[in-house]
């Protein structure tokens, strides 16, 4: 029973990371890991939602037709981040402005909806709850290291205090603008993706087409 | 006149869904491996982001909206928090009615584009539009038009990234990066493309 919650725990950490391999939940990866601050915020946004809505959804699953399945998942889920969404206009509002529709867009990130159909509908709801938990941690590691990169050499600061003095600010490190801007975040993701798999040979994917030297008739 | 085109020409291309606010991004990597399916989606999303986006601003301005109410006599009345769960409940539905209307009336419409419409209910793409309506107070008229272009916007950037991506599958990747780490990497050199029309004042 330890080890289950264990391994449902750590294994979307590396092993099975919902960005990295699974290829969900991308959309607010990108775009809110241009500061360390949003993207904290953010990703305990995310793991508390996945976590609470898989329990929730965990719980009721022996009770819904499987018809009307997604609109019940989506009643939970958008429950629980309009929830998330009121209290940080409450308490973080100017967090809740830089991440503007973002928090809105949990309801509908993929890693929410792709663990209550893939797990919670299938398993108890305190399992599915670390689930939850761990998906998010996944998340969570992706997103916050896309966002130490980017802030760090983007703009030299950490959580906005500052690391690398600029040269603007009479200091010695030249920041790095395109690190700051959208498209550097794909390029971050895809080296993150190729460094994971050089690491975990067993999840890179096969090639479409491979060539095929012995038709080329070369004798080695 | 003139400020609805340039919130056309804004959504297509300065503020592209799919490239410069990664909306939709799971679909927009998992279906762009053929051009004929990326076409497909394309013209799904678009057609239900013309729906849904009018729609919620309707729903959004004569109900919710802080106000909105004052003609049943709750002029104090603001439901707006409750904008998140009526879009997405909007959506959910129409998705669901456009997919039985195409199963009556154009067998032959639903049979291209089918499979795609369940997953339409939960890209991001299609619940952004409305709620960046609502966040940018935008009135009917500009609603429907920044719903027809910025569907527009993500079908064009998926049909493009699926024409990439068909040549790409001849070439020689690193392992590590096969898949899923190069469609990335292709997918930030077309956003630095895309990133050119930013300049454009309109």
């Amino acid at each position: 029973m330890q080890a289950e919650t264990k391994k449902v725990l750590l294994d979307p950490l590396v092993d099975n990371n919902p960005i990295t391999l699974q290829v969900l939940g991308i959309c607010s990866a990108l775009a809110v890991t241009s500061q360390m601050s949003t993207s904290l915020i953010m990703s305990l946004a995310l793991t508390l939602v996945t976590a609470f809505s898989s329990a929730g959804i965990a719980f009721i699953r022996n009770h819904v037709p499987s018809s009307i399945r997604i609109i019940a998942q989506m009643v939970i889920i958008a429950s629980l981040v309009i929830v998330v969404d009121q209290l940080l206009k409450a308490f973080a509002y100017d967090i809740s402005k830089k991440l503007s529709v973002f928090v809105g867009l949990i309801i509908t990130n993929c890693i929410v909806m792709g663990r209550a159909e893939a797990y919670a509908m299938k398993n108890p709801p305190l399992e599915s709850f670390w689930d939850g938990i761990g998906n998010g941690l996944g998340y969570s590691a992706v997103l916050i290291s896309l966002a130490f990169v980017r802030e760090l050499f983007g703009s030299g600061k950490i959580l906005g205090f500052d690391v690398m003095p600029l040269v603007k600010d009479g200091g010695w490190y030249v920041p790095n603008g395109l690190l700051l801007l959208p498209p550097s975040a794909f390029f971050l993701i895809g080296l993150l993706i190729w460094a994971v798999r050089s690491w975990k040979p067993v999840q890179v994917e096969k090639p479409d087409f491979s060539i095929n030297h012995a038709a080329h008739g070369e004798a080695h | 006149m003139e400020g609805l085109i340039s919130l056309a020409v804004k959504s297509i291309f300065i503020e592209n869904l799919a490239l410069s606010f990664f909306l939709g991004m799971c679909t927009f990597i998992a279906v762009s491996k053929k051009i004929s399916t990326a076409v497909g989606l394309g013209i799904a999303v678009m057609i239900v982001q013309t729906l849904t986006v009018p729609a919620n601003n309707l729903i959004y301005s004569k109900l919710l909206k802080e106000g909105a109410l004052s003609w049943a006599g709750l002029g104090d009345t603001d439901l707006s928090f409750l904008a998140l769960m009526s879009c997405i409940g909007v959506i959910a539905a129409l998705v669901q009615i456009l997919e039985m209307t195409l199963d009556r009336f154009f067998p032959a419409l639903y049979n291209a584009l089918g499979i795609f419409l369940p997953l339409i209910t939960v890209n991001c793409a299609i619940l952004a539009g409305s709620l960046f309506m609502i966040e940018r107070d935008y009135n009917f008229s500009e609603s429907v038009v920044y719903g027809v272009s910025s569907g527009f916007g993500w079908a064009l950037a998926i049909t493009a990234m699926a024409g990439v991506r068909e040549k790409l599958k001849y070439s020689d990747v690193p392992p590590g990066l096969r898949g899923l780490g190069i469609t990335f990497i292709t997918a930030g050199l077309m956003a630095l493309g895309f990133m050119a029309f930013s300049g454009i004042q309109l």
